[in-house]
């Protein structure tokens, strides 16, 4: 017998009584203020999130950005934002992207409740890019935002094939003695523009 | 070993036991704090629990549905029965791509399996990125808790292993700048390898994707720079639906850190454009626990690591003293199931003070399964004989009454007559790190007759 086979065969084994799965329809957690909700937690995990009502308010924002001013290698997927000088896309292989300093991308939406930006590799060809970069920034337009992990799921699917992760705030550790150390392995800071769209 | 000779171990550094307690203490703390700002908190523990149920007792077809979509999807399912026969997959699939240099991310389920030395005995260089496993890996130990794996590793401590291993500067225990040469030894590793290597912690029946959490974003750079991707998962992470991970994502990092999400909650839904994406289902045991009324909910666990944070007996005897893959609480549930023989001790190593119930975010009745462990252990005869004779020596005291009051009036009497010695020594267990309370001068049943009587007849307190 397979492998498979068999370990089916030890499950099945043993009949259960089916429990039935639950509802999920419950009163989960609104907030009427979504955005300031959104902005105060990115701030508790260590990231920052700054309304801007256009796009070139985004390029005048970066500028100030210390880690922005500094960064010789930077790549972005966002049309006239971020003053590129690398095209992730005409790199052969992911591993050309470790000298990049500053990432600016796009989310899809962000999540109040926990600062979480859904993202996914649609944008660019190396979705390395997200994690190798020094700092990343994103942007995500105003209106999608939704309170709670429950509410984005519901925007999910997974049909094809497909990479997507909720981002909360830079890369962490806290494994020396538990202090916390911002910047571990991925980026070592996170900014999130949430761009007015008018809706 | 068992578990009160290796805990002895721990606590004879009482400065790091101390630390150790109140560390974990805290992010006990922390995860109180997020659990009391969201007022849905037991609505969301009750709705997990409920979907591991259905999970577990629908578990096979699950597992044939995860197959048939994940296949789909172009990745590929393996199975293996235990351990050795996921590390022969891992490894066959490892040197049929030629891979020499391999980073793994966080995996219990691959620690339980060994697969470290077993690569490494077949000549590949295996890295474990995660800051903590890799800690733990320098020093050739195993982890010391699930989510916080070097949490009994000092930082003066990681500063020599990094001035050895490293280079770093001698003396220089300052986490910022050690965490930092971490960050450059480890990025390189990852564009140097050939293979990246994760845990999983749901995958989800409906969609055939696997999700995979952590805060350094590890997992992510070692599945997104090599292209081949070997994710190894225990059966009992089957999620029905991708609407589930609503519930799970939402108690996960926040019974394990106090984090509102974990940093990175990452979506593989099929291997990346020119990639490959290989899912190991792996048993090794958790079928049989399937069987077991008793001990079946115990593979709802989502390993947050709550139960070992809460754990007063955890805290203060450290992990390695469990001798186990996972300590703790759920540890000491899981492991007696593998060979309660070897681990005889570990249901004992528990107050009952029912912490971890409490805690854990699955509604996993630990403390009653830990008591229903007892009951099997001394049935097999399992109990050590010290523990069998005071246990018989209890029990003929509780069945009479009068030698139970002759003996306490005794001791009252004696004891505070009696030299250290007679106490305080290699017989009494108890007597090693506690002093006793002074005596009373008359017992709780003496107090409570004379209280009685002075208010009346009934017991009841009435001065107020
Ligand atoms: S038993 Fe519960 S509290 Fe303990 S690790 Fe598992 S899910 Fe967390």
């Amino acid at each position: 017998m397979s492998s498979r086979d068999a370990i089916l065969a030890a499950i099945r084994k043993h009949p259960l009584e089916q429990t039935p799965l639950p509802t999920l329809n419950q009163d989960w957690i609104q907030y009427p203020d979504r955005v300031a909700q959104f902005t105060t937690v990115i701030e508790t995990v260590g990231g920052r999130c700054i309304p801007v009502s256009s796009e070139g308010e985004i390029n005048s924002h970066l500028k100030e950005l210390p880690q922005f001013a500094s960064a010789i290698v930077r790549c972005s997927t966002v049309d006239g934002i971020g003053e590129p000088t690398l095209d992730a896309g005409s790199v052969a292989k992911p591993h050309d992207l470790l000298a990049v300093d500053f990432a600016v991308l796009r989310g899809e939406f962000c999540v109040a409740e926990n600062g979480a930006v859904w993202i996914t590799d649609e944008p660019t060809p190396h979705r390395a890019l997200y994690f190798i970069t020094q700092h990343l920034a994103l942007v995500v337009p105003r209106s999608q935002i939704v309170s709670n992990l429950h509410e984005a799921y519901q925007r999910l699917a997974f049909e094809k094939p497909r990479f997507g992760a909720f981002l909360s705030g830079p890369s962490k550790t806290a494994d020396i003695e538990q202090s916390l150390v911002i910047g571990a392995q991925g980026p070592r800071s996170h900014v999130v523009f949430l761009l007015d769209d008018g809706a | 070993m068992d578990h009160p000779t290796a805990a002895a171990k721990f606590v004879a550094n009482d400065t790091r036991a101390h630390w150790h307690d109140k560390a974990l203490w805290f992010v006990r703390e922390k995860r109180d704090r997020m659990a009391h700002g969201l007022p849905e908190w037991e609505i969301l523990r009750e709705t997990a629990a409920a979907i591991k149920s259905h999970t577990i007792t629908h578990l096979a077809d699950l597992l044939e549905q995860f197959e048939e979509n994940a296949t789909k999807l172009g990745a590929t399912v393996h199975w293996a029965r235990d351990g050795a026969e996921h590390n022969e997959i891992v490894h066959g699939l490892l040197r049929d791509h030629g891979v020499k240099k391999v980073v793994k991310s966080k995996s219990m389920l691959t620690e339980e399996c060994h697969l470290n030395p077993f690569l490494e005995r077949h000549g590949m260089e295996i890295t474990d990125t995660d800051l903590g496993e890799w800690l733990v890996q320098l020093r050739q130990e195993a982890p010391s808790h699930i989510v916080l794996p070097a949490i009994h590793i000092s930082k003066e401590e990681v500063g020599e292993l990094f001035h050895d291993v490293l280079g770093t500067e001698a003396g220089n225990s300052d986490p910022q700048y050690l965490a930092e040469a971490a960050r450059h030894a480890l990025r390189q590793r990852f564009v140097e390898a050939d293979a990246g290597l994760t845990g999983v912690n749901f995958a989800i029946a409906e969609t055939g994707g696997i999700v995979v959490c952590t805060n350094e974003g590890n997992a992510d750079l070692g599945t997104s720079l090599p292209k081949l991707h070997i994710a190894s998962m225990g059966i009992e992470k089957i999620i029905p639906q991708a609407a589930h991970l609503g519930v799970f994502l939402r108690l996960l990092a926040r019974s394990a850190t106090g984090q509102p999400i974990t940093t990175y909650s990452s979506h593989f839904h099929g291997p990346r454009p020119g990639g490959e994406l290989h899912i190991v289902l792996v048993d090794n045991g958790r079928s049989d626990l399937i069987g077991s009324d008793e001990f079946r909910r115990s593979l709802s666990c989502i390993r947050c690591g709550a139960c070992m944070n809460t754990c007063p007996v955890y805290r203060r005897s450290g992990g390695h003293s469990y001798g186990t893959t996972v300590p703790g609480p759920i540890g000491s549930i899981l492991a007696p199931a593998q060979d309660a023989k070897a681990h005889h001790s570990l249901p004992f190593a528990c107050s009952l003070c029912g912490s971890c119930t409490d805690v854990c975010p699955v509604k996993i009745d630990l403390h009653h399964q830990l008591l229903t462990w007892r009951k099997l252990i001394a049935v097999r005869g399992l109990v050590p004989l010290s523990k069998r004779l005071s246990m018989r020596l209890a029990t003929a005291v509780f069945k009479r009454p009068w030698l139970f009051n002759l003996g306490g009036s005794i001791a009252r009497w004696v004891t505070p007559k009696l030299p250290r010695f007679l106490i305080y020594n290699p017989l009494n267990a108890w007597g090693r790190q506690r002093e006793l309370p002074e005596f009373p001068k008359e017992s709780f049943r003496q107090a409570w007759e004379k209280r009685r009587s002075s208010s009346g007849g009934d017991g009841k307190d009435t001065s107020s």
